[in-house]
């Protein structure tokens, strides 16, 4: 029988202080509140001093409420029950379905060890030809998608959840809207790949504390599937949010901050969790699609500009598309040379052509003269915009290439586009406007 | 006697503890939880009370845990056997890890860093009567290419007399190969390796040196415009994307050095898995045998615990100092800094410490300097020479150039070679800013040639600058012309394909052989009467060098295209400048 403690020295914000002794660094304890029973974290051990983060937050918690410490740190349970099932931070039901307590697994456990890592070498086709032509996904490839507040990237994440060629989706939501949740939750229904999907899930309404957690359960969930041999998926929106929970809990403890008021180890944290994406040798694998959003529209604020330094590339989301320019997929080189003869010379040469068009649109701006050559640029480039850029298709790569073979016809002859003569005689289209 | 202590308080992953005895700053402990041992360095001293940076995940660590203290500071085992070696901070050997641990770093688990019973076939070199101070040779052992010579270990400061010492044969690290005696008489026996705390330069030398010959990278920009020095120091900073790991690992594979030791304090795991794989199939080319048997590996990647990240460094220029002390060349890649001062700030937030500029503690300039000028071209105290070269990456906040990092590095090395976002994002490769960066040493072209070449490229930026705004049809044809030379120098020079087997890596006899071809396309006046003319003259002529840059060097291919540029180049030539023809002839 455990120890119970009901002497609650401080409380500030989410994080109280108890005397009380045998407590290790990072179990779990249970308050109990007049409001509930919450879960709390053993955060700081100082002489008998035990601070705790409480998960539901410090509101409502008296100095005479009752602390009981689990003798573990946080676990999740792990079966093939957790399909098409929705949990909060905390590992508890959001959708009315049983609590699930069978075997419990710990969560932010150890890193996986480089030297057992393989090359990443398997395509993730998603149907977006923005990603498959020209930004391919790697299996165990972490990357965020940068955008800004009002753009679509919850719709992004759903159209890639229903058509990524993966076994499994994970999704965790950090600091989601309510509307938002049930967007992806009706999405993912109406699509029928709720039932390849678990969702773990914080709400902006939700406390603070549970927002850190979802990365940590969701990936050690993933961990376990991707060991069984799963091709698993992880998406997370949206990563800023769990860095503003950092810097909010942070600030609390009166840590020494760092730029911006974030944490000093905000490249740890994110790092720790990015780099949980793998492919294991024989077995399964985790990739990791997260959202980062830049407040401002800034890519040097310090949560996207650390991303960028851990994550394997960005997709750019902007103005309801992904940007050629911003987006890079640092592994695209593992597995596009595989696809088909054309696709590395037409990414590089539709995207040189696109970088030409926008030169002739600022010349155009400007009001300088339109050579014969601009015309045909700002052809292309419409076409190229309306027609490979757009994000609500399902095209399979081979078609996005014929037809990046078809808009160049339509605009060029086949030496004003760059490419290889013998490129140009196997695929360039027989029939021309 | 070997102190103790309890645990007493733990705050992210940094301890304090309760001491009985002695302690000295930065000795290891372990921290004993749940049965398993936690290896830790103190970082402060106060009274009875001292605060560690645990290099493992502190989870689970309670009040009361005990603390064994070892008497020793952060070391690394020097040795034969640690060529070919993938490490993490710690010189945990990480392949054998994962053999006897599986897929996850279990925390605790630590191993041994130079495999104990692989014989070794030693000869020695002292005889009994000999007198030997530290770092003397008392014999050697083949190691991959490398004669491995077996040094008398850095830590022992007196003279001593060899009292025994073994006939040549096959050895272990555990066997005692000789006895030396000190002046009290005292008999101290020695094995082919030994111990040396990693945050202590290795300063076993006769006389520091002034780096002066180049030391070659292969990669066009650098060994022609902006070189390294053997034994100098250089730092590429540059935003995400810009090209930093790719150049890193051109200058892995084909820089001219005998040992390459590259250190990853907190990269992604994904690009350090590809040189974990690749290196062993590459041959080096001077050698013809594995890449990897002449490169070292330390592989902390990001989600590593902090304090090993920090500790990583130091293990890989101690490891890259003592093979200087065998008379050899080293090249030290850091990939990168930043993470390491990150590490840094991390800890000393912990330590509650008043932060610097942008956090980073007021110690950091000096800790950067420090690590830097560990680096060195050194006279042995038996004539050789030996080099330590230190090439860090950073990765500035925000791209800013301007952040203490940066700035702090930009003061002690001496050549800066910055990755520009504009060049990365229009394909330029290697997208070093030729126009920002510098360098203090000499490279392998007369300055007065590269100096020509770098004016026309500066004019060329400033008319490139003026036709923004003033459109093409206001800049002069005489104007236009130079900026089309500009253009092609950048275009046909300074860009390389690391892609292709060719282009990737060029030699240094090449690159002298091509610039000179160079220089008489930008030394020549040209006969041509239009824009028009000129921008389809400067496209072919970019296309035809292109191909010959592609073209194995001195075949036939390769031969005949360079009849085709001078052909197309003497078509166009009305004269070349007198001062130009001077520096020319000066071959």
């Amino acid at each position: 029988m455990r120890k119970v403690y009901s002497k609650i020295d401080s409380i500030v914000g989410n994080v109280i202080t108890v005397k009380a002794d045998g407590a290790k660094y990072g179990d779990l304890a249970e308050i109990s509140t007049t409001y509930g029973d919450s879960l709390a974290e053993v955060i700081k051990l100082d002489d008998d001093n035990v601070s705790l983060q409480v998960f539901s937050g410090g509101r409502g918690i008296s100095t005479g409420d009752e602390v009981r410490f689990l003798g573990h740190p946080m676990q999740v349970s792990f079966s093939d029950n957790l399909m098409g099932r929705i949990f909060s931070g905390s590992g508890e039901p959001r959708d009315n379905g049983p609590t699930l307590n069978e075997n419990m697994i710990p969560i932010g456990g150890p890193s996986f060890n480089p030297a057992n890592r393989i090359i990443p070498k398997n395509m993730i086709r998603t149907g977006i030809p923005m990603i498959d032509l020209f930004n391919t996904l790697v299996e165990s490839q972490k990357l965020p998608i940068f955008s800004v507040s009002g753009e679509p990237y919850n719709d992004l994440l759903a159209r890639i959840a229903m058509q990524a060629e993966v076994d499994m989706i994970i999704l965790g939501g950090m600091g989601l809207k309510y509307d938002d949740y049930l967007f992806f939750k009706d999405t993912l229904e109406a699509g029928g790949a709720m039932s390849r999907t678990i969702m773990f899930v914080h709400t902006a309404a939700d406390p603070i504390v549970e927002c850190l957690q979802v990365p940590d359960v969701s990936l050690a969930v993933a961990e376990k599937f991707a060991l069984q041999g799963k091709k698993v998926l992880v998406l997370l929106t949206d990563m800023t949010n769990f860095a503003d929970a950092m810097k909010e809990i942070a600030i609390t403890q009166e840590q020494v901050p760092s730029n911006r008021g974030y944490p000093g180890d905000l490249y740890s944290q994110l790092a720790s969790r990015y780099e949980k994406a793998v492919d294991i040798a024989g077995s399964g694998s985790i990739t990791i699609l997260g959202v980062t959003t830049m407040p401002g529209d800034d890519v040097t604020h310090p949560v996207p500009d650390n991303t960028g330094y851990i994550t394997e590339g960005q997709y750019y989301l902007k103005n309801g598309r992904i940007e050629p320019f911003g987006s890079l997929s640092r592994l695209k080189q593992q597995v596009n040379d595989k696809t088909r003869d054309d696709h590395r010379a037409l990414m590089d040469g539709m995207i040189k052509l696109y970088a030409s068009y926008k030169e002739s649109l600022e010349k155009q701006s400007m009001g300088f003269n339109m050579s014969e050559w601009d015309t045909k640029l700002l052809k292309y480039g419409a076409r190229f915009e309306a027609e490979m850029m757009d994000l609500s298709v399902n095209t399979p790569l081979e078609k996005a290439l014929d037809n990046g073979w078809s808009i160049m016809a339509e605009c060029f002859s086949p030496e004003e586009t760059g490419l290889k003569s013998s490129l140009i005689e196997k695929f360039w289209p027989a029939e021309r406007v | 006697m070997k102190s103790s202590g309890k645990v007493v308080g733990v705050n992210g992953n940094m301890v304090t503890v309760e001491v009985a005895g002695t302690v000295q700053l930065n000795e290891v402990g372990y921290v004993l939880t749940e049965g398993k041992k936690l290896k830790s360095e103190i970082i402060r001293v106060n009274g009875d009370r001292v605060q560690m940076q645990v290099f493992e995940i502190t989870k689970g660590i309670g009040i009361g845990d005990p603390v064994e203290f070892s008497k020793e500071l952060l070391a690394v085992e020097l040795g034969p056997g640690l060529l070919g070696q993938v490490y993490d901070g710690l010189q945990n050997p990480l392949p054998e890890l994962a053999k006897k641990a599986g897929h996850f770093l279990e925390r605790g688990f630590y191993l041994d860093p130079l495999p104990k019973d692989q014989m070794w076939e030693f000869t020695p070199v002292v005889k009994e009567g000999d007198t030997v101070a530290k770092a003397d040779v008392i014999g050697s052992v083949p190691e991959g290419p490398f004669t491995h010579q077996v040094l008398v270990p850095f830590s022992l400061l007196d003279n001593y007399i060899v009292k025994s010492i073994k006939p040549k044969g096959s050895y272990t690290l555990k066997d005692t190969v000789a006895e030396v005696e000190d002046s009290k008489g005292n008999l101290i026996p020695l094995t082919m390796s030994f111990q040396w705390p990693v945050k202590k330069a290795v300063n076993c030398y006769a006389e520091r040196l002034k780096p002066v010959e180049p030391m070659v990278t292969q990669v066009r920009l650098i060994d022609t415009f902006l070189p390294v020095a053997k034994g100098g120091t250089y730092c590429i900073p540059g935003p995400f994307g810009a090209g930093k790991t790719v150049l890193q690992q051109i200058t892995s594979k084909f820089a001219d050095v005998d040992i390459v030791i590259v250190a990853a304090c907190g990269e992604r795991a994904g690009e350090v898995v590809e040189t974990l794989k690749e290196f062993p199939e590459l041959l080096d080319p001077k050698t013809g045998r594995s890449l990897m048997e002449r490169t070292i590996i330390i592989c902390n990647t990001s989600s590593m615990p902090v304090a090993s990240r920090e500790a990583s460094v130091y293990t890989a220029v101690t490891l890259a100092e003592y093979y200087r002390q065998m008379g050899l060349d080293v090249l030290l890649l850091a990939d990168s800094t930043s993470r390491w001062a990150q590490a840094m700030r991390e800890m000393s937030g912990r330590l509650e410490e008043i932060p610097g500029e942008e956090a980073f503690p007021a110690y950091l300039e000096s800790t950067i300097a420090g690590f830097y000028e560990r680096a060195g071209l050194v006279r042995l105290k038996d004539g050789r020479k030996g080099s330590v070269t230190i090439g860090g990456t950073v990765s500035p906040a925000g791209g800013n150039f301007e952040e203490p990092v940066t700035q702090a590095t930009l003061k002690v090395v001496g050549a800066f070679h910055g990755l520009s976002r504009e060049r990365s994002d229009a394909r330029k490769y290697p997208a070093i800013h030729p126009i920002d960066s510098w360098s203090k040493y000499s490279g392998i072209i007369d300055p007065h040639k590269t100096e020509y070449a770098y004016n026309i490229l500066f004019r060329a930026n400033e008319i490139e600058s003026m036709m923004k705004v003033v459109g093409e049809e206001g800049t002069s044809l005489q104007d236009f012309i130079q900026y089309q030379k500009g253009e092609l120098l950048d275009a046909a020079y300074f860009q390389q394909n690391s892609f292709d087997p060719v282009d990737a890596a060029v030699s240094p006899d090449r690159q002298k052989y091509v610039f000179n071809l160079m220089m008489e396309i930008l030394t020549a006046e040209l006969d041509l009467s239009s824009k028009d003319e000129a921008r389809s003259w400067f496209n072919q002529l970019r296309q035809l060098i292109l191909d010959y840059n592609g073209s194995e060097w001195q075949c036939d291919g390769f031969k005949k295209l360079e009849g085709e540029i001078k052909k197309f180049i003497a078509d166009k030539k009305i004269r070349v400048d007198e001062k130009a023809a001077a520096l020319m002839a000066k071959n």
